[in-house]
């Protein structure tokens, strides 16, 4: 048996792949793909049963109302910001931890930076919601120095998400400066580069696919959240709303699954443009 | 070359799967000018024995099992009286209640009447035979026979309670007190970016209601029948609230957190949320105000796939009973539906604030129904909003 | 000596602000399980150990806490399983398709958890006709934590190269001998660290879980979910949150320690 499996390298992949693509390849991208015939379909609004004739409404609606123009963008930009804070926030540690931290140290900093994750979702956005609140933390702390705190909005949600994604962020940027050889920046000052510059222009960019790597988590999460925002987000709604709200509302499941699509489709062009920089190796 | 076959082969095989699946097996209805049929089911004709196990889906604090307050447990002695093994799953508003039983794992749901018909129709509950319900028989004459809660005579569930949305302010901040819904709803309040208002499309009721008496001329004679023009000049007041609100608020947490810290001073509540509160010594103060609330009236009802329809009809009359009816109805903050509940009240004068029985007072709540096209108020000559499009208008409130 | 002293201090500085930023919210969330207030007024006006008691004697906590145990195991159990094929099948061949395969390992992970989440329950209501219960969280766990494992054994083998292999091949060891031998004992920490971050994965899932999840099963995070609101209850879910924060000190450091130096273990990859 495992002379024939060696002399067929075919056969070997063949029963080495079946079983992962098996589920992943026919059942998730079978449930995707129903999911979005779905959108396809019209709903007798009365009664949330789906009629199966084929329709354009769903998507009609979409991209006619102004209401969810608006909030796709706002989704966008909150993704884009939280990735952006976390990028920035996630990079000195994970050099910090990669390069300049004793092993000993190092250690110790990945268990603290991993054991937030354990926290329940849901209690730390509820931790901010009282930070945040008027005559909470945040407020005692700033004050004193003539400001307030933000409230519940825009800002406070960028805030705890990019609280809650931070871990995923920097865990793929130390791996990634981890293996870059110290050898590298020893001759880069060795050149005569100062600690800026070797930042710029060789720490950087070979970090980079790790930084891209990690932003497709923190992108990915903020597109399709709904929890964070309903706690600290105030007024505002995101794209991840409108698809629970109508999951549940008169459970129209056909115009959930058209919005649905949208996060989708932003994603897969992210993952395509993200490819060429070789992040999906880093993750 | 593998890849791309296998990849088209799942594409196509998604194809013909997707034209098999997504589809209710629960009867036809159609929506022929806003008329509904109701699914022809079944109703049980006699009772048999108790499955061993029920599945219960409820408003919060309905179904209490001694967890949380382990003087408010009226589960676990129905479990021993019964034998039912009850597993009790909350929601938050009427439309997750309708998601969460259509998935058909619960055998019998507190609905409310923003709920109830969409359920009937649909074919997820059938009626209720209330000769097999002993409790039955002491439930206020007023709350049977209702429009949201029987069709043509039969009933569809068994009446817990019912109750108003109130209007709560923070006693230290918010002075004069307030005796009129247009706290809420008049631009330029004193108290803007502290508003909150009820995060669910059935709200544009409570604007409508607010138009019936600010603004005559609109001709609103019932706040769940608008037509489209009536709807947009409520959306147009919830917008304008919308500026002067902090949150919108669907989970009780939400809200009690935010009057505890400040972040809101007044809006729309729960009686059973203001005792919460001033339990921990918050100043707030409720009244129903003078023009009258929207309310909401709720039904136990009985899935009509369920396998435990035995310990559905034996939780019903459970909970109907004077006593138990009692204890949730002073645990919630609610009116009991039980007539001979009022005697088994620890409280003296719960049942007067509450206008426990009092037909007259309770016909000045507009209860939750669900918004259809044949318009509620009577009006043949135009077609009126219906729920989905409530429920768009709600997404296009809050923006 | 490869970054300049002042960099250094900036760096050390940075990150000191940074775990305080991480953890600040925790130590309230700690703070919060002994606040009378029920509703978490601030500052706490009295301290009460009720709560810790009340969560000692919740046997729903303890139930949700035992089913998400087993589903987090089951779940990795399996990604684990599937991981380690497909990170072979794409190491050691070439094929055409390969990065779409690979594309489609991240999907799960990659798209919106919502979206993952109504897609499978449609799926395996519809379509499969299953009740939801244990199983299907279980195998909706097991789709997005393939990834983990995958790209951890991925980026393992890639290191490694073939050659091990091969001369145990030629030395005549069957298929499934070297991969007990040699390929299984070199992949064993990157397993261990794809595992670990699986598990982490699977315990603290809420969004696709609250789709995949029947009536009868609950998973700690349903559990906080539902208990939340429940205004008597929400202290006593930030005592589970706190119990667990401190609790999974424990499993991290052992997966550490078990993986050898911080390279080979969880930064293999990710």
């Amino acid at each position: 048996m495992s002379a024939i499996l060696h002399r067929r390298p075919g056969l070997r992949l063949g029963l080495l792949l079946t079983p992962p693509m098996l589920w992943l390849g026919v059942a998730y991208l079978g449930a995707l793909g129903a999911l979005f015939i779905t959108s396809l379909w019209g709903q007798n609004s009365f009664t949330g049963e789906i009629e199966r004739s084929w329709t354009l409404d769903n998507f009609r609606d979409l991209f006619q109302l102004e209401v969810y123009r608006t909030i796709t963008f706002r989704t966008l930009g909150i993704a884009a910001l939280v990735t952006i804070v976390d990028a920035a926030v996630a990079f000195p540690i994970a050099l910090y931890m990669a390069k300049v931290a004793s092993p000993r140290v190092q250690r110790l900093l990945v268990i603290a930076v991993l054991m937030p994750l354990w926290a329940s979702y849901l209690v730390k956005a509820f931790a901010w919601r009282g930070m945040l609140s008027e005559g909470g933390l945040v407020a005692w702390l700033a004050v004193p120095f003539g400001l307030d705190s933000p409230g519940y909005g825009l800002t406070a949600t960028i805030i705890t998400l990019a609280y809650l994604w931070l871990p995923y962020m920097i865990i793929p940027i130390f791996a990634g400066l981890e293996r870059l050889p110290d050898s590298l920046l020893e001759a880069s000052s060795d050149l005569g580069a100062r600690s800026g510059h070797t930042m710029r222009h060789v720490v950087l960019p070979l970090a980079f696919p790790a930084l891209v790597a990690g932003s497709i988590f923190t992108f990915s999460l903020s597109m399709g959240d709904y929890i964070a925002v309903r706690i600290v987000g105030g007024t505002n709604q995101m794209l991840g709303n409108v698809v629970y709200d109508n999951v549940g509302a008169a459970n129209n499941l056909p115009f959930a699954a058209a919005v649905a699509t949208i996060p989708v489709v932003v994603m897969l062009f992210y993952l395509a443009a993200v490819r060429r920089t070789g992040a999906l190796d880093n993750l | 070359m593998r890849k791309i076959s296998v990849l088209a082969g799942a594409c196509a095989l998604a194809l013909v799967v997707a034209g098999c699946g997504s589809s209710g097996d629960n009867g036809t209805t159609t929506t022929a000018g806003g008329e509904f049929e109701v699914p022809d089911l079944p109703m049980l004709d006699s009772l048999g024995e108790n499955e061993g196990e029920v599945s219960i889906l409820a408003w919060p604090y309905y179904a209490e099992d001694g967890t949380a307050d382990p003087a408010a447990d009226w589960v676990t002695p129905f479990e021993k009286a019964t034998g039912c093994e009850a597993s009790v799953k909350y929601f938050q508003t009427s439309d997750e209640a309708v998601t969460l039983f259509k998935t058909g794992e619960y055998d019998v749901v507190s609905a409310s009447g923003d709920a109830s018909l969409r359920l009937i129709a649909s074919g997820d509950v059938e009626p209720v035979n209330t000769d097999l319900v002993e409790s039955y028989a002491d439930i206020y004459p007023f709350l049977k026979d209702r429009e949201w809660n029987s069709i043509d005579g039969q009933m569809y569930g068994v009446p817990h309670g019912y109750g108003a949305n109130v209007l709560m302010w923070r006693t230290d901040i918010v002075k004069p007190a307030p005796t009129s819904w247009s706290a809420v709803f008049e631009p330029d309040s004193p108290h803007a970016g502290k508003i909150t208002a009820y995060d669910n499309a059935i709200y544009i009721a409570d604007a409508a209601l607010y138009l019936m008496n600010t603004q005559p001329d609109l001709g609103i004679k019932h706040p769940y029948a608008l037509d489209e023009e009536q709807l947009q000049a409520a959306i147009d007041v919830l917008k304008t609230q919308k500026e002067m609100v902090s949150e919108y608020w669907s989970d009780y947490l939400k809200e009690e957190q935010a009057f505890t810290t400040g972040d809101t001073v007044i809006g729309t509540t729960w009686q059973g949320i203001a005792n919460f509160l001033k339990g921990e010594k918050v100043k707030v103060e409720s009244i129903l105000p003078e023009e009258g609330s929207t309310g909401w009236s709720d039904t136990w009802m009985v899935g009509a796939n369920s396998e435990s329809k035995n310990c559905a009809y034996a939780w019903m009359d459970h909970i109907a009973s004077a006593e138990v009816n009692a204890q949730v109805a002073e645990y919630y903050g609610e009116s009991p539906a039980n007539s001979k509940a009022c005697d088994e009240i620890t409280d003296p004068t719960f049942c007067e604030s509450y206008h426990a029985g009092d037909e007259a007072y309770a016909d000045q709540i507009w209860y939750w129904t669900t918004p259809i096209e044949k318009c509620l108020d009577g009006r043949t000559d135009v077609k009126c909003t219906d729920y989905s499009r409530w429920t768009q208008a709600w997404t296009e409130v809050k923006g | 000596m490869t970054l300049s002293r002042g960099m250094r201090i900036v760096l050390v500085i940075f990150t000191v602000l940074a775990l305080v930023f991480v953890y600040t919210p925790l130590a309230l969330v700690v703070l919060n399980s002994f606040n009378t207030s029920r509703a978490f007024a601030w500052p706490p006006t009295d301290l009460t150990l009720q709560w810790w008691e009340a969560a000692a004697a919740s046997q729903g906590a303890r139930d949700a806490l035992w089913v998400s145990l087993q589903v987090a195991a089951l779940a990795t159990l399996i990604s684990l399983v599937l991981g380690t094929m497909a990170g072979l099948a794409l190491q050691r061949h070439r094929f055409f398709g390969r990065s779409s395969v690979s594309l489609l390992i991240i999907l799960p992970i990659a798209l919106p958890g919502i979206v993952t989440g109504i897609a499978l329950n449609n799926a395996f209501r519809t379509i499969f006709g299953w009740d939801l219960g244990f199983l299907t969280i279980v195998v909706a766990h097991a789709t997005f934590c393939i990834v983990t494992v995958f790209n951890n054994v991925q980026a393992r083998l890639r290191r490694l190269g073939g050659n091990l292999e091969e001369a145990s091949m030629d030395l005549g060891a069957g298929t499934f001998t070297t991969f007990r031998l040699v390929t299984f004992p070199m992949l064993r920490s990157a397993l261990l660290a794809g595992g670990l971050l699986a598990f982490g994965l699977s315990f603290d899932e809420i969004i696709v879980t609250t789709f995949t999840a029947g009536a009868q099963e609950q998973t700690l995070p349903i559990w906080i979910f539902n208990n939340m609101f429940r205004p008597n209850q929400a202290p006593v879910v930030n005592v589970v949150a706190a119990v667990l924060v401190l609790a999974s000190a424990i499993p991290i450091y052992f997966a550490q320690r078990l993986s050898g130096s911080t390279n080979e273990g969880l930064t293999g990859a990710r």
